[in-house]
C-alpha cells in the first residue's frame, strides 16, 4: 500500500501543531472582542469570522495539495488515530447537529434525546461489526468491498446508488444549515448565501482531496468543541457557579419541572414517551426506538463515515480511531441537552408569563428576524401565554450567547463553529459521492485505464457538479435540516447495512442474496419516504419517514439471507478472501478485483 | 498469508465472535432495554436528573465510549494472543 510523502515530522508535531492553532484561534477571539468593545461593528465581526476561519480551512487545503493517489483518497493513510477521531467528530458533526439538535431537543424534551442516542450508539456497531475489516480490505470505497465481495459490477453500481441518494439528501440538509449561518452573520439572503458557503467548502475539498480533508477538520473540530462549549459553560457558571454545564443542568431540570407546574405546562419535559397532553402514548414510544434504530445502524452504513477508516494506518489504528471518534462526539452530544435545558429555563422564567412589552432584549432582537421568533398576543391580554411565543428550534444554538449575556463576538464564535460543523460534513459528503462517481463509476467501470492525473480531474469536476446541483436544491427548502439528515440515515441503513455486516460475518452470504437484499431494502425504504412525503400516504404503524428504514432494513436481511441460501456458495478464493478479512496480519487472499494500490 | 492452521483461524474467530456478541448485547441493553423503561426509571431522581432522562442524554452516551474502547483494547489483544496482529 503506498505510503505518503507527508512528512514525518508533521506527524510528530501534530500535537504541538495544533496546540498552538488553538491558542492562535482563541487569541483571534480576543481580538474581536477588543475590537467590538471598541466600537467596531457587528456585521464586520460577523464578516471576520466567517471568511478568516473559510481562509484557514483553505490553506490548509494549499498546503495539502497533491496528485498522488493514495493520497487524494485516502489521506495516504497516515492520519493518527487520535486526529482521526477529532476529524471524524467534525465530520458528524454537521450543521444539522451543532445548530438544530439542541433546539430539537428544547421542543421535543425526552423525546429528541432519540436524536442523541441515534447519532452517537451506531459507533459501536462501526468499531465491533465493520471498521477493522474494511481497512483490512484496504482498497478506497465502499462500494469496491461490495463489488469485490459480491463479484461484480451489479453489486457495485447498487452501492453506488444507495451512496449517491443518502449522500446527497444529506449534503442538501448542510447547503441549507450553511445558508441560514452565511446569510444570518452576513447579512445577504438565503439563495445567494448558499452558493456563497459553498464556495467556501469546494475551496476546501478540491484543492487536496481525502489528504487534506482530516486535516482540515481537526482544525475545524477545534473551532466547532470551542464555539459550542463557550456561552453553554458561561451560563452554567453564571446560573449555578459550576462551570460543568453537563452536570449542572440537572438543577435547570427541577426548576424547569417546578415552572411547568406553575405555568400550566402539560408536556413535561423529562417526560418519556409523551403526547402534547403529558400522557404517555405508544406511537411516540415506537417512534422513539425506530428513530434510534434507524440513526445507529444508518451510522454504521453512511459510506463517507466508513471511509474515515481507510485513512488509518492499520486495522489496530482503525479499531482505536472509533473510539476516539465517539470520544469526541460525546463531548458535544452530552452538552446538547445542557443547551436545550438552559434555554428552556430561561424562557419558562424570563420570557412565558411576562408582560409582552417587557420581554428580554434577546427575545426583542430576535423577533426582528424574519420568521425565526414570533410573538403574538393572541388573546390580547398583554401578557405572554406559551401558545404566543413560538420559537425555531434553529436559533436555540445561536441566541444562547444572547441569553447568557455574552458580548457579540461570542455570538460571532458560535456562528463560525456552525459553519466549521457545516463545511466539515459537506466536505466529508462531497468527497465519498465524487468518489463514487469518479473511483467506482468512471475508473472501474467506464475507463479502467484512464490515467492517474484523467481520474483525479473527473473526481473534481464531479465535486463541483455535485456540490452545485446540492446547493440549488437545498434553496428549495424540501424539509428541515434534521429531517433531511435523518431521510439520508434511513436510505443508507436499508440499503447498505445487510450486505456489509454479512459480507464480512456470514461467508455463505452469495452474490445474488446480496444484491437483491439491496434492492428490496432500499427499495421500500425510499418508497415509504417518497410516498409520506410528497404523495401522502398514510403511515404505516404510526412510524413517521424519518424512520423509513425500519421497513426496509429487516427486509434486506431476510432477503439477502434466503435468497443467498438459494443459490450455489460462494467459491473457494471467496471463502479464503473473507478468512484473510477476517485476520489483521498478512495480505488479502486474491479474488477478482482485489488490488494493492 | 499469515501462517494459521485452519484450527488455529477457528480459535481466533470464535474468540472474536464472543466479544462481538457480548458487546452487541451490551449495545442493545443501553440502546434499547434501558430507555423502553425509561418511564420508570424516572421516577428515580439524582441530583435534579430524573433517571430515565439522564440514561438517555448521557448514560447511554458514556457506555458507548467505554463499549468501542474497550472493544478496541480487548480484540487487540486477542490479536496478539493468536500472533494475527499487524508488525
Amino acid at each position: 500500500m503506498a505510503q505518503a510523502k507527508v512528512s514525518s515530522s508533521f506527524i510528530n508535531n501534530l500535537g504541538k501543531i495544533y496546540a498552538g492553532y488553538a491558542g492562535g484561534f482563541i487569541f483571534f477571539v480576543l481580538v474581536l472582542a477588543v475590537l467590538e468593545q471598541m466600537g467596531v461593528s457587528n456585521r464586520i465581526i460577523g464578516y471576520c469570522f466567517v471568511f478568516l476561519t473559510i481562509g484557514v480551512y483553505a490553506y490548509i487545503g494549499i498546503l495539502s495539495r497533491t496528485m498522488e493517489l493514495s493520497e487524494y483518497y485516502v489521506a495516504g493513510r497516515v492520519v493518527p488515530p487520535f486526529f482521526n477521531g477529532m476529524a471524524t467528530g467534525a465530520d458528524w458533526m454537521s450543521a444539522a447537529s451543532f445548530i438544530s439538535m439542541a433546539g430539537g431537543l428544547y421542543l421535543a424534551g425526552y423525546g429528541g434525546l432519540g436524536y442523541v442516542l441515534g447519532w452517537t450508539g451506531g459507533y459501536v456497531l462501526v468499531g465491533v461489526l465493520l471498521a477493522p475489516y474494511l481497512r483490512k480490505f484496504g482498497q478506497f470505497t465502499v462500494p469496491d468491498f461490495l463489488g469485490v465481495r459480491y463479484e461484480g459490477n451489479t453489486a457495485r453500481i447498487c452501492g453506488v446508488v444507495v451512496l449517491i441518494c443518502a449522500s446527497f439528501t444529506y449534503i442538501v440538509a448542510q447547503c441549507f444549515g450553511i445558508g441560514i449561518i452565511t446569510s444570518r452573520f452576513l447579512d445577504i439572503p438565503f439563495e445567494v448565501a448558499i452558493f456563497v458557503g459553498l464556495v467556501g467548502i469546494l475551496v476546501c475539498s478540491m484543492l487536496g482531496g481525502m489528504r487534506a480533508v482530516p486535516w482540515t477538520q481537526v482544525a475545524q473540530y477545534i473551532i466547532l468543541i470551542i464555539a459550542y462549549l463557550t456561552p453553554v459553560v458561561w451560563l452554567s457558571y453564571k446560573l449555578y457557579g459550576n462551570p460543568i454545564p453537563e452536570l449542572s443542568y440537572g438543577q435547570a431540570l427541577t426548576e424547569i419541572a417546578q415552572l411547568e407546574q406553575k405555568l400550566g405546562i402539560t408536556k413535561p419535559h423529562v417526560g418519556a414517551y409523551v403526547d402534547a397532553a403529558g400522557k404517555f402514548s405508544w406511537v411516540e414510544f415506537n417512534n422513539f426506538w425506530a428513530l434510534v434504530l434507524t440513526l445507529m445502524i444508518g451510522t454504521a452504513s453512511l459510506p463517507h463515515i466508513l471511509m474515515r477508516y481507510f485513512t488509518t494506518p492499520n486495522v489496530r489504528d482503525a479499531r482505536k480511531s472509533v473510539g476516539w471518534s465517539i470520544f469526541f462526539i460525546f463531548l458535544l452530544y452530552f452538552t446538547a441537552p445542557a443547551y436545550a435545558a438552559f434555554a428552556k429555563l430561561e424562557v419558562y422564567r424570563n420570557v412565558i408569563g411576562q408582560k409582552i412589552a417587557e420581554l428580554p432584549a434577546w427575545v426583542q432582537n430576535w423577533s426582528q428576524v424574519g420568521g425565526l421568533l414570533t410573538i403574538k398576543d393572541n388573546n390580547g391580554d398583554g401578557i405572554l401565554q406559551l401558545g404566543e411565543f413560538i420559537i425555531n428550534q434553529d436559533i436555540i444554538v445561536l441566541s444562547m450567547p444572547e441569553i447568557a449575556g455574552l458580548p457579540y463576538v461570542i455570538s460571532g464564535l458560535v456562528a463560525a463553529g456552525g459553519l466549521a460543523a457545516a463545511l466539515s460534513t459537506a466536505d466529508g459528503l462531497l468527497l465519498a459521492i465524487a468518489n463514487a462517481l469518479s473511483h467506482d463509476i468512471y475508473y472501474k467501470m467506464i475507463d479502467p485505464k484512464a490515467s492517474t492525473m484523467r481520474r483525479l480531474t473527473v473526481a473534481r469536476v464531479l465535486l463541483v457538479g455535485v456540490a452545485i446541483i446540492a446547493a440549488a436544491v437545498a434553496g428549495t427548502r424540501p424539509a428541515g435540516i434534521i429531517q433531511m439528515v435523518a431521510w439520508a440515515f434511513s436510505l443508507a441503513a436499508a440499503g447498505l447495512f445487510a450486505p456489509l455486516v454479512l459480507g464480512i460475518w456470514w461467508k455463505r452470504t452469495t452474490a445474488a442474496g446480496a444484491i437483491a437484499g439491496m434492492i428490496v431494502g432500499f427499495g421500500v425504504c425510499a418508497f415509504y419516504l417518497v410516498g409520506t412525503r410528497y404523495f401522502e400516504m398514510p403511515l404505516w404503524f404510526g412510524i413517521r419517514n424519518i424512520s423509513s428504514a425500519l421497513f426496509g432494513l429487516p427486509l434486506a436481511f431476510l432477503v439477502t439471507w434466503a435468497v443467498s441460501l438459494m443459490t450455489a456458495e460462494p467459491s473457494k478464493e471467496m471463502q479464503a478472501f473473507v478468512d484473510s478479512i477476517r485476520i489483521p496480519k498478512g495480505e488479502l487472499a486474491w479474488v477478482k478485483g482485489v488490488t494493492h494500490e | 498469508m499469515a501462517e494459521l492452521t485452519p484450527a488455529q483461524r477457528d480459535a481466533y474467530w470464535k474468540k472474536t465472535s464472543r466479544l462481538m456478541w457480548i458487546i452487541m448485547t451490551l449495545w442493545v441493553i443501553f440502546s434499547f432495554v434501558i430507555p423502553a423503561f425509561a418511564v420508570q426509571l424516572n421516577e428515580i431522581v439524582i441530583g435534579g436528573f430524573p433517571l430515565g432522562f439522564y440514561m438517555a442524554a448521557q448514560g447511554s452516551l458514556i457506555s458507548y465510549v467505554v463499549l468501542c474502547f474497550w472493544n478496541a483494547y480487548a480484540q487487540n489483544k486477542t490479536d496478539e494472543e493468536f500472533g494475527v496482529a499487524e508488525e
